[in-house]
């Protein structure tokens, strides 16, 4: 008789450890990784699909609430807008839906000369990003490799403190009695502060200051990845530097260049703080009509309406974007 | 196939009147402390095709990349065709180059990767076509021209390299490695392409490479490099045949190298005692060094013959040994000899006849070992 007898009669307490080796051997976790493996999903996939699911989720969700919220109307209620299902009867179920608030944008010119400007804003931005983006990202990635580290890490210092209170030392900076104009007056150079607060100069600053490292970001991984005997190769054949950053550095990084206008675009777009902040009582973006429709109108299907034509706005370029992407990749493969 | 090349008859180097076309002179290229090249001078002829060749770290490839213009020397100047071309910048040179890694441009076809070169010199569209098609039909690419890089294999991409490196007809082409990304079959092919291009066009060739056979086949002369130095230049046959030193003699092919004395001291021949050995060579040259100095002799393993049977002559240049190893290579076969000295002497027969033959020595089979006075080499360093 062998003392060790697996399986045979024994205490509660070994009866516990027995069920938990079951469920390690047998438990939810293998089978479900047996059955996926059987599918043909690898770990990887599910790696990638937990967060995806989670973040399609959050957009997916709210996205709908907006679009709902969008085509139904106004009433002084709480919450300020009409069900979009009614019972109209016992058996009857009524869908109402009001595109009145997509017409209204339509007529009244101020929400499309500030989408128009939103954009234009936007755009000038992006183009100075790029300008002074660029070159840092150059200078970083062609930079000893010790450096790198730390230039990186200079670009995105900024992120440690608080985006808010950053750009309030703008207005500390920038203001009629701020630091910039102390100095000139310190100095002599001016007489009276120049007025800088509250313009568009104020607001470019504050914007292309903020996203200048979602710029810089993907450049640099662009430019680094960038094989330096193709430049060398260019002036070899006769190529001088100027030209050869056109013709090889540019379309060569193009990708990052992208990625990184689309970055700082977007959000650029819809931007609300800085624009309040730092722009002028006439600067009309997007974003702070959005405010005011929502928190000082309180017209809230107008101003869901105003959020989806703005999502649509950026989604579709993003998307001619990536069909044209796809179909680059078609032809090199 | 590659036919006699000219320069090999005409072997400029050694007219003491002739012009050199490329001259380094006293190059040196520090990098910090480092010295990468140090203090070389070197004139290369019209139309050769000359090899430097050197292990990783030697120097070989920041002498062409002066050469290219890539890296400025530190001290000493660069001569081509007459003009002192030190200080220029790589795009003004009259020089060109194929990357080791190719460095085609990724995001262009073929077609405009060798046209790049020609765009760069305001050339006419036209011609820009001819020429291209012309120098892609010498590399056999012409079908290729609408490909990207990426669509090509390995030998193609290297064709297309080269092609982008001739099209402006460089008074001088650099060549860094260029067949080291290739699998041995297309390299032997490519080698003789290459010789056979270089036949027509004429253009003066540099060649950095570490593997000494590219190096001989290809080489009108070779230039050997080892921390920084050249340490030997000479035609292949020199090279091989009269190395001037243990590392050449041991850097290039196979060798036997045994310390020894001289004992006597001729004109015409001297005899060096090696315990290393344990007998005496015979050596059929005259040797320049002190009297009792300690010499090396090289020796190359095909020359030395390989019998059961003691030979004829005096008790030189033989030796007796047992047969450690044997190593059959299909076309020859390596024989490692084990010595009275406890020494193994490396010893390489064609195998002329099939294996069938039942007398072939093997394993632990006593064997004499013999050559001629001429075939070993004296070397004082």
């Amino acid at each position: 008789m062998s003392p060790l007898q697996p399986g045979g009669p024994r205490g509660k307490p070994f009866l516990l450890g027995e069920l938990m080796a079951w469920i390690r051997a047998h438990g939810p976790w293998r089978w479900a990784s047996r059955e996926l493996r059987a599918r043909g999903y690898s770990g990887r996939t599910l790696a990638t699909a937990v967060p995806y699911l989670w973040l399609l989720l959050f957009f997916l969700v709210p996205f709908l609430i907006v679009l709902k919220i969008s085509v139904s109307e106004i009433r002084l209620a709480m919450p300020p807008y009409e069900p979009l299902v009614t019972w109209i009867s016992d058996n009857v179920v009524g869908l109402r839906f009001n595109f009145e608030n997509y017409a209204f944008l339509l007529e009244d010119s101020l929400y499309w000369k500030s989408f128009l400007n939103s954009i234009a804003t936007a755009a000038i931005s992006t183009v100075i990003c790029l300008l002074i983006g660029y070159p840092m990202a150059y200078g970083i990635a062609r930079s000893p490799p010790g450096w790198r580290n730390l230039l990186l890490l200079l670009v995105m210092l900024p992120f440690w403190t608080s985006f808010l209170l950053r750009v309030y030392a703008w207005i500390g900076i920038l203001k009629n009695n701020g630091v910039i104009n102390n100095l000139l007056m310190a100095l002599g150079i001016i007489d009276e502060p120049i007025v800088m607060l509250q313009t568009n100069f104020a607001m470019y600053i504050g914007i292309v200051y903020s996203y200048l490292p979602f710029m810089v970001l993907p450049l640099y991984t662009a430019v680094e990845k960038l094989d330096n005997s193709l430049l060398e190769a260019a002036a070899d054949l006769g190529c001088r530097p100027v030209k050869a950053f056109f013709r090889i550095t540019v379309p060569l990084t193009k990708a990052g260049i992208i990625a990184g206008c689309m970055l700082v675009f977007i959000p650029a777009v819809g931007e609300f703080v800085i624009p309040a902040l730092l722009g002028g009582p006439d600067a009309l973006m997007i974003g702070r009509v959005l405010w005011e429709e929502f928190f000082n109108n309180r017209d809230w299907p107008v101003a869901s309406a105003v959020a989806i034509v703005m999502l649509f706005v950026l989604v579709i370029p993003i998307m001619i974007y990536q069909r044209s992407q796809g179909q680059q990749l078609g032809v090199h493969r | 196939m590659a036919s006699p090349r000219p320069d090999q008859k005409n072997e400029p180097w050694k007219d003491t009147g002739a012009q050199p076309y490329v001259r380094l002179e006293k190059l040196t290229k520090k990098f910090g402390d480092f010295v990468a090249v140090d203090d070389v001078t070197l004139n290369i002829y019209r139309g050769e095709i000359f090899c430097l060749l050197g292990g990783s770290g030697s120097g070989k490839t920041t002498l062409l990349r002066m050469m290219a213009g890539f890296e400025r020397p530190t001290e000493g100047r660069i001569w081509i065709d007459g003009v002192d071309v030190t200080g220029t910048p790589p795009y003004d040179r009259p020089v060109n180059m194929m990357f080791q890694s190719y460095a085609l441009f990724p995001h262009m076809s073929v077609h405009k990767n060798v046209a790049f070169g020609l765009r760069q010199d305001k050339v006419g569209r036209r011609e820009v076509d001819d020429r291209v098609a012309e120098i892609l039909k010498l590399v056999r690419m012409e079908q290729f021209d609408k490909r990207m890089p990426h669509q090509l294999s390995g030998g193609q991409r290297q064709r297309v390299a080269l092609a982008r490196a001739l099209i402006k007809r460089p008074k001088l082409l650099l060549l860094d490695e260029p067949l080291a990304a290739l699998d041995k079959k297309l390299r032997e092919h490519t080698q003789f392409e290459l010789l056979n291009i270089q036949d027509r066009l004429g253009v003066t060739f540099v060649v950095v490479t570490h593997d000494q056979e590219e190096a001989m086949t290809l080489a009108s002369r070779i230039g050997v490099m080892n921390h920084g130095e050249i340490v030997q230049i000479g035609t292949p046959t020199e090279i091989y045949e009269y190395p001037a030193s243990r590392f050449v003699a041991d850097f290039i092919g196979s060798v036997n190298l045994f310390q020894g004395r001289i004992v006597e001291d001729e004109p015409d021949y001297v005899r060096v005692a090696s315990d290393d050995l344990g007998g005496t060579f015979h050596v059929g040259h005259g040797v320049s060094a002190a009297p009792d100095a300690t010499v090396w002799v090289a020796l190359r393993p095909e020359k030395i013959l390989l019998g059961r049977d003691q030979p004829e002559g005096d008790a030189d240049n033989r030796i007796e040994g047992v047969v450690a190893e044997v190593a059959y290579r299909g076309d020859q076969s390596i024989y490692l000899v084990k010595l009275a000295s406890g020494r193994q002497m490396r010893v390489t027969q064609p195998n002329t006849l099939r294996q069938g033959d039942s007398d072939r020595i093997r394993w632990d089979d006593r064997v004499w070992l013999s050559w001629d006075a001429s075939s070993p080499v004296v070397v004082t360093q």
